[in-house]
């Protein structure tokens, strides 16, 4: 029975020890995001240095597939297994604020005036529920006209003029698109993908530059289907049915095509540099998107970092201190260099001015707008589908875009009932 | 105890563990999700309440449930009668193959032990429009226009179609092939020392023995088609059953409800109308087949 005497004496002194939780030093949270590689390896990075920081608090990172990340919150932090600090896009805030996933970040170290300061005017915007917010980003994200400079010079246009308006960007597709015997497009001038950027860019750049409000002030109503979104929309899928320039899933898809060298511009955002530097022999460019009788306009986009409903004293004020670090001015650079994603504060984006392509992307925040999204996966599949009824079943572009609108309206309606 | 108690005893005793765990993987999950299907359980919401049949009224009233009801019922209409007929048909020409018997088998069945999901993103490439696509540069060699095949909501359902018909004939075939070999071939002599053709033999004999086969294909690829889920899932654009939910099943639908939209209730829902579709059909199959198989 001795032998067993120093077990249960360790047994109790480990139970004394969780019992009272002052005596345990370390406080350890988790912190969750999707596996993208260049971002979980800059996470491992700084959880690094803020342990170093902070030798009392351990971080641990977990990572799950983009494919699964949601359906893995999901069912984790309702049954309290969840992460701490949450990675999540902004576009799934409304809906993870109003299923009690995440908690308001504290007032105290998170007020107004710290988002006014320091981010960007969208971000202050989205992250706002109520009077209260739920989130804080690292980088933002813009999107750009990307092209193929090789391309360019085959079709006999110079790689250095890109198009700069709606116009021009019509006319070089036209000249850039290739065709076989039979009438086949084999090289799209314009990739046009609309579950890929195609749709933000219909939804927050077209509609605008042609005079429509996509959604009123509170994005409570879906304003885009009068007579000048219907003109923008035309405008979009003509260039699929009549220009014939480019069609939704050309080559499997937009990036795949370009990156192929069979497309020769497409509509795309800032997270894209890093794979398209990694293409061999992809000589590409990029540009600022094309105006419209001098209105530009831009989408914004964000991933994020929230605190999970549920975590309280030591574990809170940790997830608050990592909070704070991971999204300071030191970080948001790191996170550009070796992300790729802009800086969330506007006055870091001044060093990078002359960076040919980080400063295009930069110039699209002044425009920029983010949607505010109250199911983000449902109202691009809306998107999406109108412009498919169009090219595929011929449908007359205001018809279907109202129809659109309509279906557009009861999710947002179904989701504020 | 008798010695037949006993040895019953043993037997049940051995199924005891199968049963449980039948039990507890099925059957208990089954009863779960029927509960569930009654109420508003969804993972973005913090309550479930108990709802009645709203959760069924709401899918039966949703347009893209229905439509992927009518989409399941082309895959398995169009579907398993087309596979054992074709089976059927090579089993009957692989019988009267005298060499290379083996290696005709090994190609039909090769599709079928193939992951449905290679065989799936092989044949999305190959249907690609040009030029990438092998079968658009099939077409272009034979002077033919190119098709958009999974790109058009008119062609999407009959492609994803085909593909299946293609895999599932491997397995088919193998069953009927083992289904003729079975016939005592003392039968067939008679039948032709007697001085009958070979058309009625193969009426006459061939095909009523196989009956029984036959049957158990048509549940078999029935089921098999009303359940349609991972070939959609694959080769239609963006996992979505798309164009315009033209290829979507059924089975893709409760996915999307549950693990897209979290939305279990629903899915439950959903989940118990397709389960009582498969059931209705294999009862009328079996109602229907098996009078027939009483010769």
């Amino acid at each position: 029975m001795n032998r067993f005497r120093p077990i249960a004496a360790a047994l109790i002194a480990l139970l004394a020890l969780s019992a009272f939780p002052a005596f345990a030093e370390k406080v350890s949270i988790t912190y969750w995001q999707y596996f993208y590689q260049s971002k979980v390896d800059l996470m491992n990075q700084l959880i690094e240095n803020f342990e170093k920081a902070n030798p009392d608090i351990d971080v641990e990172q977990v990572t799950f597939p983009y494919e699964s990340y949601q359906q893995k919150v999901a069912a984790a932090i309702p049954a309290g297994e969840g992460p701490d600090v949450v990675n999540l896009f902004y576009g799934w805030l409304p809906l993870w604020v109003k299923s009690g996933y995440i908690q308001a970040l504290p007032q105290s170290d998170f007020s107004a005036d710290y988002f006014k300061k320091g981010f960007y005017p969208f971000v202050a915007e989205s992250v706002n529920f109520g009077g209260k917010n739920y989130s804080v980003p690292t980088a933002v994200r813009t999107l750009a006209l990307i092209y193929n400079k090789r391309l360019f010079r085959e079709a006999g246009l110079d790689p250095a003029k890109p198009p700069k308006t709606l116009e021009e960007l019509a006319a070089y597709a036209k000249k850039l698109s290739k065709y076989d015997a039979k009438g086949n497009l084999v090289q799209a001038g314009l990739l046009m993908q609309p579950n890929g950027q195609g749709h933000v860019w219909i939804r927050e750049v077209l509609f605008r530059q042609f005079g429509a409000t996509p959604y009123s002030a509170d994005g409570r109503k879906v304003t885009y289907a009068d007579a000048k979104g219907a003109q923008a929309f035309k405008w979009y899928t003509d260039l699929v049915t009549k220009d014939k320039v480019g069609y939704p899933n050309f080559s499997t898809d937009d990036v795949t095509a370009f990156k192929a060298q069979v497309g020769a511009m497409n509509v795309d955002g800032s997270f894209r540099i890093a794979t398209l530097n990694a293409v061999k022999d992809l000589e590409w460019g990029v540009a600022e998107l094309p105006s419209y009788k001098g209105v530009k306009s831009n989408f914004a986009s964000f991933w994020t970092h929230s605190i999970a409903s549920g975590v309280e004293g030591k574990k809170l004020e940790a997830s608050v201190k990592f909070l704070k670090y991971i999204t300071s001015a030191e970080v948001q650079e790191l996170w550009l260099q070796k992300v790729g994603e802009l800086p969330a504060t506007p006055s870091l984006s001044a060093k990078y001015k002359a960076d040919p392509v980080i400063s295009v992307f930069l110039n699209g925040l002044g425009p920029a707008h983010a949607t505010s999204y109250v199911d983000e996966a449902g109202q691009r599949a809306i998107l999406v589908d109108a412009v498919d009824e169009v090219n595929l079943k011929g449908g007359d572009p205001a018809a279907v875009l109202k129809a659109a609108a309509a279906k557009e309206q009861k999710l947002i309606d179904d989701f504020w009932k | 105890m008798t010695l037949a108690t006993k040895r019953a005893m043993t037997a049940y005793a051995f199924l005891a563990l199968p049963l449980a765990f039948f039990l507890a993987v099925r059957f208990g999950p089954m009863l779960y999700m029927m509960g569930r299907s009654l109420t508003s359980w969804g993972l973005l919401r913090k309550t479930s309440s108990f709802v009645g049949l709203g959760n069924f009224r709401e899918i039966l009233a949703d347009p893209v449930f229905l439509q992927s009801l009518s989409n399941t019922a082309k895959y398995a209409v169009f579907g398993a009668p087309a596979v054992i007929a074709l089976s059927l048909g090579i089993a009957l020409l692989l019988d009267l193959v005298p060499r290379g018997k083996g290696a005709y088998r090994l190609i039909y069945v090769l599709p079928y032990i193939t992951p449905i999901v290679a065989v799936s993103w092989v044949w999305r490439w190959m249907f690609q429009s040009p030029p990438l696509g092998v079968v658009n540069a099939g077409l272009a060699a034979l002077g033919l226009p190119a098709q958009e095949f999974l790109n058009s909501p008119r062609q999407a359902l009959p492609s994803i179609l085909a593909v299946n018909v293609w895999v599932e004939l491997g397995y088919c075939t193998t069953v009927f092939l083992a289904g003729i070999q079975t016939i005592p071939s003392e039968v067939v002599e008679a039948a032709r020392i007697d001085g009958a053709s070979a058309r009625q033999v193969l009426r006459k004999i061939v095909l009523p023995l196989l009956a029984p086969v036959t049957f158990f294909l048509a549940v078999m690829e029935g089921i098999q088609f009303l359940r349609i889920f991972t070939q959609v899932y694959n080769m239609s654009m963006q996992a979505t059953g798309g164009p315009l939910n033209s290829t979507k099943s059924a089975a893709l639908f409760i996915y999307q409800k549950a693990f897209v939209n979290f939305e279990m209730g629903l899915a439950s829902a959903a989940s118990l109308v397709l389960f009582a579709i498969i059931m209705a059909v294999t009862l009328v199959q079996i109602r229907v087949l098996d009078k027939k198989l009483n010769y």
